[in-house]
């Protein structure tokens, strides 16, 4: 008889951070001990706090252990398992409470956070869909095939306010409502699993943690829609996805809740899976629709848009994975539950995915609303090493930057289009004073430039343009005429462009000439970067009062640059200096800065 | 192909093995499982508690743990069962001995007092 499980994040973090050996290592000390009768192990998905993975949680007593590694599995054993003793020195203490704790929701981390989404993620095993149904997976599916009309759904979804979760917000049963409103003898559900933007990875941990939630919905809106087929576009990069959605549909499908007459109640629906090879581009609607028909992912002009003629020229609706995770909750616990969370516009919770200069890099859920600064000081754990708050860049390459100043502003949907930016799928990148909003700029405009499919001249030539305006002021060469031609040709690549890669691309360039035109102009009139980051803006100095001679700046420098006698102070030759940095880090007196 | 009342079967019979990782139950029993408790015998007696919590359906609100050495360690094995404020100690606990714990306490509310650390103290 079990009495305790062990739960091991399986996610791509924590498998990363050697989960996998984690539940090796364990299964082989259980079966040592003579445990493994009594002990469980279970392999979940994402619990959101990465950056402390691998993650290990034992109930009954829901210990919450922290950077848990092999060595560490026969004490564990030992001590917790048989003996029930918690192992102190490996609970997660928390830096903001200052104290030990050893549950995960006591967390600071997990305090305002509420989970929709992320419900089963860290909780259920995703690849045993008997897990899914204890926790009322399939009862939403259920309850719509047996006691509501399509209709019925599509009243629910309008009522709940739900809205798309992939980026631009729009709402989920209008969009449902205008594909049912096609007649066609076929008709398809597609789900946009094409996560892409740089630092976002909520859908992946969804389909991780919790595939069956996105079948069950994608079954929902087959049988609201009147379509018989589903297609799952993922990433091929995302393997582990891949691997528990095929287990998933192939448990589903044994169950019968994919396939004929599911339930006994004559509905048929089935899914299949479509691995992309990669490209951003891809993730725009029409785009990933032509992929799936196999032929290159180029978008397409709309009008007619997607549920009218939709993929293989059916009409037909695609919704992001987290949109669909949020859809058998609101069939179950009703459209007002989800309306009470949220603003006034944008109803529910909405997932992030913090990176960047933060402490507990992860993945956090958050109702609709809740503040940047709540975000980042209370879930995320603030900026390490004392740091400024600076920006967070909502939106990856669509979106732009929030400056310190809106700090307090409540997140949804509405408030980050006024001020410029975009919620987008939910990547949020911390920047503190060492970053250079300049280079920010640089960074995404060059993601976008490469993923550019080059079907329309204003994205394919237009980004390259505006890189070649950012890199010359990022190399101190540029006047303020460039200035004024970047930013005419950001509006212009905006209004001309054939799909939503090229319309938002200048928005990260936008938003940050709109915050910080003074760090534009200090690259362009003073030649000089303020965070220190564009190399060729910099110089390095030794300071000759501080300089001891201790030689070691001279035996780091891969360039051979620096120069000096012993116990004499050293100097730099500029014209050979790369910039690389390694005498600072290597200079024990604190002589050598930058400028 | 599943029915809707296989489908709902599924979900009772899991419900109640997944219990184990909801917020701890309103009863919590635990047994003493430090060296002087494995010695004397505690392994079984807590193998038999969470059988016979699993068997009679509490597991919705008993949870089973373990603890170390309670400090008393003559009379082990320990089993301590608390509820809301009150603590009721039970001492030289057996396979056997558990299982009335099980049927009389924690289902019929009534603490098996000859077990209790009360009771043996005064013998």
């Amino acid at each position: 008889m079990i009495r305790s499980h062990v739960m091991i994040c399986g996610g791509t973090g924590c498998t990363a951070s050697g989960s996998k050996q984690l539940q090796e290592t364990l299964a082989q000390e259980l079966e040592k001990k003579g445990l493994q009768d009594e002990i469980k192990i279970v392999q979940t998905g994402c619990f959101g706090l990465c950056a402390l993975g691998p993650i290990m949680i034992i109930y009954p007593e829901g210990v919450f252990y922290s950077r848990v590694t092999v060595d560490d599995i026969p004490e564990i054993v030992e001590e917790h398992l048989l003996k029930g003793r918690i192992v102190q020195r490996l609970v997660h203490t928390d830096e903001q409470a200052d104290q030990v704790v050893t549950s995960l929701a006591e967390t600071s981390f997990y305090k305002i956070q509420h989970r929709v989404a992320l419900r089963n993620c860290g909780v259920i095993n995703p690849e045993d869909i008997d897990e899914y149904i204890a926790m009322d997976g399939y009862a939403a599916l259920q309850k719509v095939l047996t006691e509501m009309t399509p209709d019925d759904v599509i009243q629910t979804l309008l009522a709940s306010g739900l809205r798309g979760r992939g980026g631009a917000g729009f709402p989920t049963g209008q969009k449902w409502k205008f594909a049912r409103a096609y007649d066609d003898d076929q008709k398809y559900v597609c789900c946009n699993a094409d996560e892409g933007d740089p630092g976002a990875f909520m859908d992946r941990s969804v389909l991780e943690g919790d595939p069956h939630a996105v079948l069950e919905a994608m079954a929902i809106a087959g049988y609201t829609i009147g379509a018989s087929q589903g297609y799952i576009y993922v990433r091929a990069e995302y393997p582990i996805a891949v691997k528990r959605l095929q287990i998933a549909i192939q448990q589903a499908r044994d169950y019968g809740l994919l396939g004929d007459n599911i339930l006994g109640t004559g509905f048929k629906f089935d899914i299949d899976l479509r691995l992309g090879a990669g490209a951003f581009v891809c993730g725009e609607e029409t785009a990933l629709m032509t992929s799936i028909e196999g032929k290159r992912g180029e978008p397409r002009p709309r009008p007619p848009f997607p549920a009218e003629k939709g993929l293989f020229q059916k009409p037909s609706i695609l919704n992001n994975v987290e949109t669909y995770a949020n859809i058998p909750q609101i069939i179950l616990k009703g459209a007002d539950w989800f309306a009470s969370m949220g603003t006034e516009k944008s109803k529910g919770t909405k997932v992030f995915a913090l990176g960047g200069k933060i402490k507990h890099t992860g993945l956090v859920e958050v109702p609709m609303g809740t503040t940047l600064r709540q975000i980042v000081e209370e879930v995320g754990g603030g900026i390490p090493g004392g740091k400024k708050f600076k920006a967070a860049q909502t939106g990856g390459p669509s979106g732009g930057c929030i400056p310190a100043e809106y700090f307090d502003i409540p997140m949804d949907y509405d408030n980050l289009l006024a001020i410029g930016s975009m919620m987008g799928s939910g990547g949020l990148i911390v920047m503190d004073e060492d970053n250079c909003m300049v280079d920010i700029a640089k960074f995404f405009l060059s993601f976008t430039v490469d993923e550019s499919c080059g079907k329309c001249t204003p994205c394919r030539i237009g980004t390259r343009r505006m890189l070649e305006i950012l890199e010359k002021i990022t190399d101190g060469k540029a006047t303020m005429e460039d200035l004024d031609n970047l930013e005419e040709l950001c509006y212009y690549v905006k209004a001309n462009s054939l799909c939503g890669l090229g319309q938002t691309a200048p928005n990260p360039v936008l938003s940050t000439l709109r915050f910080f035109r003074d760090e534009y102009e200090a690259h362009i009139k003073e030649k000089r970067c303020p965070a220190g980051v564009c190399k060729h803006l910099l110089s390095f100095e030794i300071d000759p009062v501080k300089c001891k001679g201790c030689t070691a700046c001279a035996r780091k420098c891969p360039v051979n640059c620096i120069s000096g006698a012993v116990k004499q102070p050293h100097v730099i030759d500029k014209e050979k200096c790369i910039k690389c940095g390694t005498c600072i880090e290597t200079c024990k007196f604190g002589a050598i800065s930058k400028k | 192909m599943k029915s809707i009342e296989e489908l709902a079967k599924i979900r009772e019979q899991m419900k109640s093995k997944m219990a184990l990782r909801e917020s701890e139950g309103t009863i919590r029993v635990v047994v003493g499982m430090a060296t002087c408790g494995i010695a004397a015998g505690a392994r079984p007696v807590l193998n038999t508690l969470v059988e016979e919590v699993n068997k009679e359906n509490l597991t919705d609100k008993v949870s089973v743990t373990q603890t170390g050495c309670i400090g008393i360690c003559q009379y082990e094995p320990v089993v301590e069962v608390f509820e809301g404020d009150n603590k009721v100690t039970y001492v030289k606990m057996t396979s056997d001995k558990a299982k009335r714990v099980v049927a009389e306490h924690l289902i019929g509310g009534k603490v098996v007092e000859e077990y209790t650390i009360g009771a043996n103290q005064a013998v």
